[in-house]
């Protein structure tokens, strides 16, 4: 990998002509900017790699060769202003930007070492092998009990005993199995902003996911529902391995064991969650995590 | 800002203000709503209330001439002398009075003027009779007789007697009426079958001449059949001969004994009285039986009189099973043409044309449907039924059986004429299913078609549904085509009924818009058809509100269950 071929600044010493924006002046004026990675990182077992990545929509190019490793059974965060291309980072990793006709990709991901990009990979066979959860809850207008055990159903998995033992667990997972136990087969479109975004998460792991892709899963709840679904992924830490988009940096601080931070397509700065909050290498993303800019 | 606090405070202008608060725009918004309410339910009331109110008994008027003529009969229109014209026309206020019987004096209705009237009363005993033809009978009773014998004299114990003797009569009658029509319909089609039987082996010896022996073998033997189907239903029949013959016996010779207003007197016989009744009588009880009765003949008989009388229940069948059956040839025509359309073309300017097409479609007056249902369903394809399977029919009777129009080729016909408005429909609901439902389900590694069946379609289903409530709305009021492609003005085999196959598909059916024309428009009686016109339309509304209102609850119950009303 070249990323440990980069050079990497001494921490915390950065000479004085330097200003916490320069680097993202370089990268907003287009030039190349290496990644900063800390070895921690590359210490722990990846369950995806991300090799040399790069994405365009049209002429557009949205992301600029990001290589990362993403450790298994680890919750990842992935930071960064808006429109930087964390969602669609995260929309390449289970290809659903294949759906948008204009995209074109070099570089390749690996998902326990299955090249995803390789023409042979049958996609649908991929993206069973991973879960993803949208910004906006997109419960499925079919009931709570159906819409956990779709990946299942659409399988041919037609076992009622089968299914209601993933249902029970992917709902206990989720922590919703209190909340709706009693009206399985009620509409999903009857719940809760919250509850329809944990039920999003019980049908995402109810497959047994890999990986597991969330995309702001937060932002359209309400605080309480937001505690609920952080609370949540605390909960899958250990036995996930989670992908998580997030603008909000007590989020990102309190739920996940590694960050990376993103700016205009580019990967700045990957660490440990502790070493980016609390002495990351770059100014920038110590700028960037304390809120002074972006 | 120290710029902003200096500058003057622009004056709003009283025009941007009222612009801005949009009052003129909430009157004329509202203005237009109100017009369009008002003319919508303007028409509507005005169909319910005259179609409403067709079967109430009016009273009878016995009108006594200056000339000394009487007549007796419904006041059924009244004209004001308008001052201006009377003194130029000589004519003053006139009422126009249904006098009925046809056979005595020429005429169903007469206008009288006021001026000639020296006196109008409601005698009590007044009656006035339906009859099964000849239309309507007014007059007194004055006995009931059967055969030589005197059974009662005088109106009071006339009518009595009367209504005692009548249901018997009537129920004996609709008795004859039904082995003649359905016992004997069906030993008419067994023998046809079995005609037809021999034919077909007739003209499979003539194209099969390879295997000539055991071809005459299946000729002798549908002969042999047809022989024995032969002595079957001539037993059958002498037997219904018997017994209808028993049954009209029984009936011969009852008589009511009619005195009319001018002193003529008539023996109606008692069977071919459908109803009577003597409104100057009747308590709103009574009034409200006699009501209720021809409503329920209206909706369940078969019309008499050149349609003007009696029942629709054909035509009500007609229209149903004809709406019914078009729904479903058109939901999944559409919706699989707008799958296509809107999930698996590509956008570019052929989809583009082919979706600018579709819209035209829906401008083409609906008539070029009807002339292209004739010549491709009825000519084309149902030509070619008949040469391949209705050969025998074709040859012995001359008689086309899919070759003509036919409830299966007007379904088809409407379903074509009201395809691309299912289409549009269709692609508007597909278009608004959120893609993030679309990508949430790839996502869990569903393929497309997957995609479409569990979440697409159920979450459009809705809106396919309006399309398909606006298409029977259309289909079902649509009439110039239907006239070409099996609408027929009488019609009594229903298409589903009770011999095999049930199903009858090809048979010609009456429809209740085509009946308005028919009976508004080409009926000898047109005065005493005016208020069935009126009846007619507020069935044919009222049926179409009903298939609306069932397609509504169905698409709301749909939609509390797939459509989200966020949070
Ligand atoms: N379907 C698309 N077509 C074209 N450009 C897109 C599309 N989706 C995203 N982009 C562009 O790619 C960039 C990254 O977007 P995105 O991944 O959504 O950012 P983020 O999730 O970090 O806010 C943005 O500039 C956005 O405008
Ligand atoms: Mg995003």
């Amino acid at each position: 990998m070249n990323i440990q071929a980069e050079p990497t600044a001494p921490r915390g010493g950065q000479p004085e002509t330097v200003t916490a924006t320069d680097r993202l002046q370089a990268v907003a004026a287009g030039r190349d900017v290496p990644s900063e990675v800390h070895p921690e990182v590359l210490e722990a077992t990846p369950v995806l790699e991300i090799d040399r990545f790069n994405l365009w929509y049209g002429g557009k190019q949205a992301l600029h060769g990001i290589t990362m490793p993403i450790p298994n059974n680890k919750v990842t965060a992935l930071i960064g202003p808006s429109g930087c291309g964390k969602s669609t980072l995260l929309r390449s990793v289970n290809r659903l930007n294949d759906l948008v006709q204009s995209v074109r990709i070099t570089g390749d991901m690996r998902l326990n070492g299955d090249s995803i990009y390789d023409p042979r990979m049958d996609v649908i066979e991929l993206r069973k092998r991973m879960g993803m959860v949208f910004q906006k809850p997109n419960p499925f207008p079919m009931s709570i009990y159906e819409n956990v055990v779709y990946a299942l159903r659409i399988d041919g998995e037609n076992n009622r005993a089968a299914l209601d033992e993933v249902c029970e667990l992917s709902l206990r997972g989720a922590a919703l199995w209190d909340e709706v136990k009693d009206r399985l087969h009620d509409s999903a479109i009857g719940l809760s902003g919250g509850q329809q975004q944990r039920l999003c998460i019980a049908r995402a792991i109810a497959a047994e996911p890999e990986v597991l892709l969330l995309d702001e899963p937060c932002s359209a709840l309400d605080p309480i529902a937001t505690g609920k679904v952080e609370d949540l992924i605390q909960e899958l830490r250990g036995r996930y391995s989670v992908l998580i988009v997030t603008h909000n940096m007590q989020q990102a601080s309190r739920t996940s064991d590694y960050t990376a931070f993103m700016y205009l397509g580019r990967l700045i700065e990957y660490g440990t969650t502790s070493g980016i909050f609390t002495k990351p290498i770059l100014r920038e993303t110590e700028a960037y995590v304390t809120g002074r800019f972006g | 800002m120290n710029s902003d606090r200096q500058r003057p405070r622009r004056m709003r202008s009283s025009y941007s203000s009222l612009t801005a608060h949009g009052e003129p725009w909430v009157w004329l918004t509202g203005g237009a709503l109100a017009l369009a309410i008002m003319m919508i339910t303007g028409l509507l009331a005005f169909i319910a209330i005259r179609g409403a109110s067709t079967f109430w008994p009016v009273p009878l008027e016995l009108v006594e001439l200056a000339d000394g003529r009487r007549a007796l009969g419904e006041v059924s229109e009244k004209e004001e002398a308008e001052a201006a014209t009377a003194a130029v026309t000589g004519r003053s206020a006139r009422r126009l009075v249904r006098t009925a019987n046809f056979e005595v004096s020429g005429k169903h209705y007469e206008w009288f003027d006021d001026a000639a009237i020296a006196e109008v009363s409601r005698p009590e005993w007044a009656t006035a009779l339906e009859r099964l033809e000849g239309g309507r009978f007014h007059g007194f009773p004055v006995r009931l007789l059967h055969g030589d014998e005197v059974i009662a004299v005088g109106p009071e114990e006339t009518w009595k007697a009367f209504e005692r003797e009548h249901p018997a009569v009537r129920r004996r009658w609709r008795e004859v009426m039904r082995i003649d029509r359905h016992d004997r319909g069906r030993l008419q089609r067994d023998l046809r079958a079995a005609r037809l039987a021999v034919v077909q082996a007739g003209l499979d010896a003539g194209t099969a001449a390879a295997n000539s022996a055991s071809v005459s073998a299946a000729q002798a033997a549908a002969a042999a059949t047809e022989q024995e189907v032969i002595a079957r239903v001539n037993g059958r029949s002498a037997e219904l001969d018997a017994q209808t013959a028993a049954l009209r016996r029984q009936n011969e010779g009852w008589g009511l004994e009619v005195e009319t207003a001018d002193g003529i007197k008539k023996i109606l016989p008692l069977e071919g009285i459908v109803r009577a009744w003597q409104p100057n009588r009747l308590s709103t009880a009574g009034k409200l039986g006699v009501y209720a009765g021809r409503w329920q003949e209206f909706l369940t008989d078969d019309p008499r009189e050149a349609n003007s009388a009696g029942g629709v229940f054909p035509a009500i069948w007609g229209t149903v099973s004809m709406t019914l059956i078009m729904a479903l040839l058109v939901a999944p025509f559409g919706v699989l043409a707008a799958l296509y359309l809107r999930e698996y073309a590509s956008r570019g300017p052929v989809t583009t044309a082919v979706r600018i097409a579709i819209n035209n479609l829906a401008g083409v007056p609906s008539i070029v449907y009807g002339a292209f249902g004739l010549g491709f369903f009825c000519y084309a394809l149902g030509g070619s039924i008949d040469e391949l399977f209705f050969r025998a029919s074709l040859v012995a009777d001359k008689q086309p059986t899919f070759g003509t129009g036919g409830l299966l080729w007007a379904s088809l016909t409407l379903a074509l004429l009201t395809l691309p408005v299912v289409i549009v429909a269709t692609e508007e609901a597909l278009s608004a299913v959120p893609n993030s439902m679309r990508e949430g389900s790839y996502a869990c590694g569903a393929g497309k078609w997957q995609t479409i069946r569990r979440i697409v379609l159920p979450r459009a289903l809705p809106g396919i549904m309006t399309g398909l409530i606006l298409a029977m709305a259309r289909g079902a009021g649509e009439v110039a085509p239907l006239m070409l492609v099996g609408v027929k003005k009488l019609a009594l085999d229903l298409p589903i009924d009770g011999t095999f196959p049930f199903v009858h598909p090809e048979r010609e059916f009456m429809h209740l818009a085509y009946l308005i024309y028919d009976v508004g428009f080409q009926s000898p009686n047109s005065q005493a058809a005016k208020p069935m016109v009126f009846t007619i339309t507020f069935l044919l509304v009222a049926i179409i509100a009903l298939l609306n209102v069932a397609a509504i609850w169905l698409r709301s119950r749909l939609k509390r269950r797939y459509v989200s009303q966020q949070f």
